[in-house]
């Protein structure tokens, strides 16, 4: 494991992607994951050094576009969506007035 | 006006109509500013518009507003294990559809994931478009004649609903939440403008004229009360005349447009006063407050690197062909400007025009017009006597027929406008309607023997009448209009008063 300073990744920064993904992470966990991630970005390093003038970029690896379905709300019977509801809300953890249950949401809607 | 410049240069298709009113731009004329001297805002709308499909974005869950509480739900728009989205066609064709008729470039995009957490969205990301979104560089022409550039209009997919419950209902002493899924998913379109609009009053248009269109063009119904249109405002100020870009604040839960004028003139007027105390605004996202009348600090505005935007890979690109965008674009119908221009060539009030076009009712007009009827009365009823549920449904050959009646003074104002009401609700011609109520032009001479025996009973008045008492006329109207039943016309009666008085 090279050393992570060297590619310029501070533990901080480790620490904010860490928050934002909503993880915890030790002093030790982030000492890991610190020349972990690191270690990635040495990687697409070696890829950015590639000569790909000729390459078209993608974003996907299939030559697929326009993968589309069809806009048809095929007749769904109350009693169906009844049962898909039911299913659905037995998965929560707390369900009330045929909704889910959370805890008290931080902050604002989006 | 430099995000104008900027947008003309980035290869916009500028039209010709566009130009013109670009060019123009100095003669148009701006709102005052409802600031102190000096100041001027700087404001841009990111307006979401839900698309008129029949199922969601990525699954085929129904797309329907105000069911019962999770009842249009699916695993995919559940974020449940092992499902995979598809892209619903139709959303595409209506986004392409707003992308070309607010002129913009439509082009190859992706979709990416938008991540964070919040119940409202159960996968803990929202599919959005990022750096390459389907519409980009448009532009919308107020009505006023100012252009303001749109920066992109890219698709994505509505959230779910929560609920606060607690104590006091409000979000931070909510004891816990309640969330429906049933908008999770439902496709959404955010156009997202440049900041070139100066004032409140200009905000309101841009966004009418947004709503128009979308309607127009059939993509979305555009109800703000209901929640199918909602609009954010991108606030600041600057010192006018200058170009600089201050820090903004982001305006929610505007629900009206007139919310939207009251929360950017006290969200602007609050930017002041910080500038004046030798203190500035920090860049955040405020809710409006309705009731007390202010915006209200939220959280702090994160920077978009913090949402951890990357390509979805559950999803291929879309790449619309020329010819399927050429497809649309010959089957986009009118759009509100073009209706409201066939109006005022034709010699209708401004005011009364833009209301024709808004409740979609201006077709009415224009075959009224092109059956010889006068604009201004088929306007006048299309405004005060058609705000009604089903006005939209009125036979416009009906309608022509009947302002014609009225124009010929074969029916007063007030048997036309109860005649259109039955109109509307029976889909009956006038011509019927009218002669089942005995609603019959009276002949003039017929009047004229009333009137003079009208006079013979009321000599006094008719002399006071004669001498100057014009307040008269209003109990000799009324004499014939009871002799009458009501169906003589009171112009006819006006004039017949005059010509008797002067002979």
């Amino acid at each position: 494991m090279s050393d992570p300073t060297e590619h310029g990744l501070t533990r901080d920064e480790v620490a904010k992607v860490a928050a934002l993904a909503m993880l915890e992470l030790t002093d030790d966990e982030l000492t890991t994951f610190t020349g972990q991630l690191a270690a990635v970005l040495e990687h697409a390093k070696d890829v950015e050094a590639l000569d790909v003038a000729d390459v078209p970029p993608t974003n996907h690896p299939y030559p697929l576009t326009n993968v589309f379905r069809v806009d048809d709300a095929a007749a769904v019977s109350v009693e169906d969506k009844e049962r898909m509801r039911q299913a659905v809300l037995a998965t929560a953890p707390e369900a009330e007035d045929q909704q889910f249950m959370v805890p008290p949401a931080l902050g604002e809607e989006l | 006006m430099n995000q104008q410049n900027d947008t003309l240069e980035n290869e916009t298709p500028v039209s010709s109509t566009m130009l013109s009113a670009w060019t123009t731009e100095s003669s148009v004329e701006r709102e005052p500013q409802g600031l102190p001297d000096g100041w001027e805002m700087v404001i841009g709308l990111d307006v979401h518009a839900e698309l008129a499909t029949e199922t969601k974005m990525f699954s085929p869950a129904t797309n329907q507003f105000g069911g019962e509480p999770n009842t249009n739900i699916h695993p995919v728009c559940l974020g449940l294990p092992g499902t995979l989205p598809v892209v619903n066609g139709k959303a595409v064709e209506l986004s392409i559809r707003v992308g070309l008729a607010l002129n913009c470039t439509v082009q190859r995009c992706i979709f990416a994931r938008k991540n964070y957490f919040y119940p409202d969205m159960p996968k803990d990301y929202q599919i959005s478009q990022y750096d390459r979104p389907l519409n980009i560089n448009g532009s919308i022409q107020l009505p006023s004649g100012h252009v303001v550039g749109v920066e992109r209009a890219h698709m994505e997919e509505d959230t779910g609903k929560s609920t606060h419950v607690g104590d006091s209902g409000r979000i931070h002493d909510a004891g816990y939440s309640l969330v429906d899924y049933n908008r999770a998913g439902v496709p959404l379109l955010e156009i997202v403008s440049h900041p070139d609009i100066r004032g409140p009053e200009e905000a309101k248009a841009y966004a009418a004229e947004l709503q128009a269109i979308v309607i127009a063009v059939g993509a979305s119904d555009g109800k703000f009360e209901e929640g199918s249109m909602r609009v954010d405002a991108n606030v600041s100020v600057r010192p006018a005349g200058s170009d600089e870009l201050r820090t903004r604040c982001e305006i929610k839960n505007v629900n009206s447009l007139r919310s939207l004028g009251r929360a950017i003139q006290y969200e602007a007027q609050r930017h002041v006063d910080l500038y004046l105390a030798g203190d500035k605004p920090v860049q955040e996202t405020r809710h409006w407050d309705e009731e007390g009348g202010r915006t209200r600090a939220g959280r702090s505005k994160e920077q978009a690197e913090d949402y951890r935007y990357f390509a979805d890979p559950d999803l291929v690109p879309v790449d619309p062909s020329p010819q399927w965008i050429d497809e649309i674009r010959a089957a986009l119908p009118a759009l509100p400007r073009e209706r409201r221009q066939a109006l005022l060539d034709a010699g209708g009030d401004p005011e009364n025009v833009a209301m024709a076009v808004q409740r979609n009712l201006d077709s009415l007009a224009l075959v009224a017009v092109s059956a010889g009827a006068p604009i201004d009365k088929a306007l006048v009823h299309i405004v005060n006597n058609l705000a009604v549920d089903g006005a939209e449904e009125l036979n416009a050959e009906h309608f022509a027929a009947l302002v014609t009646m009225e124009s010929n003074g074969d029916l007063t104002s007030t048997q036309a406008k109860q005649v259109l009401g039955e109109m509307v609700e029976s889909g009956r011609a006038p011509a019927d309607l009218a002669a089942e109520h005995g609603f019959e032009a009276m002949d003039t001479s017929e009047l004229d023997v009333l009137l003079d025996g009208i006079i013979a009973d009321h000599p006094d008045e008719w002399q006071r009448f004669c001498d100057g008492e014009n307040k008269l006329q209003g109990m000799f109207t009324g004499q014939i209009m009871k002799a009458t039943q009501g169906k003589a016309d009171g112009k006819v009666i006006a004039q017949l008063l005059a010509s008797k008085k002067s002979t």
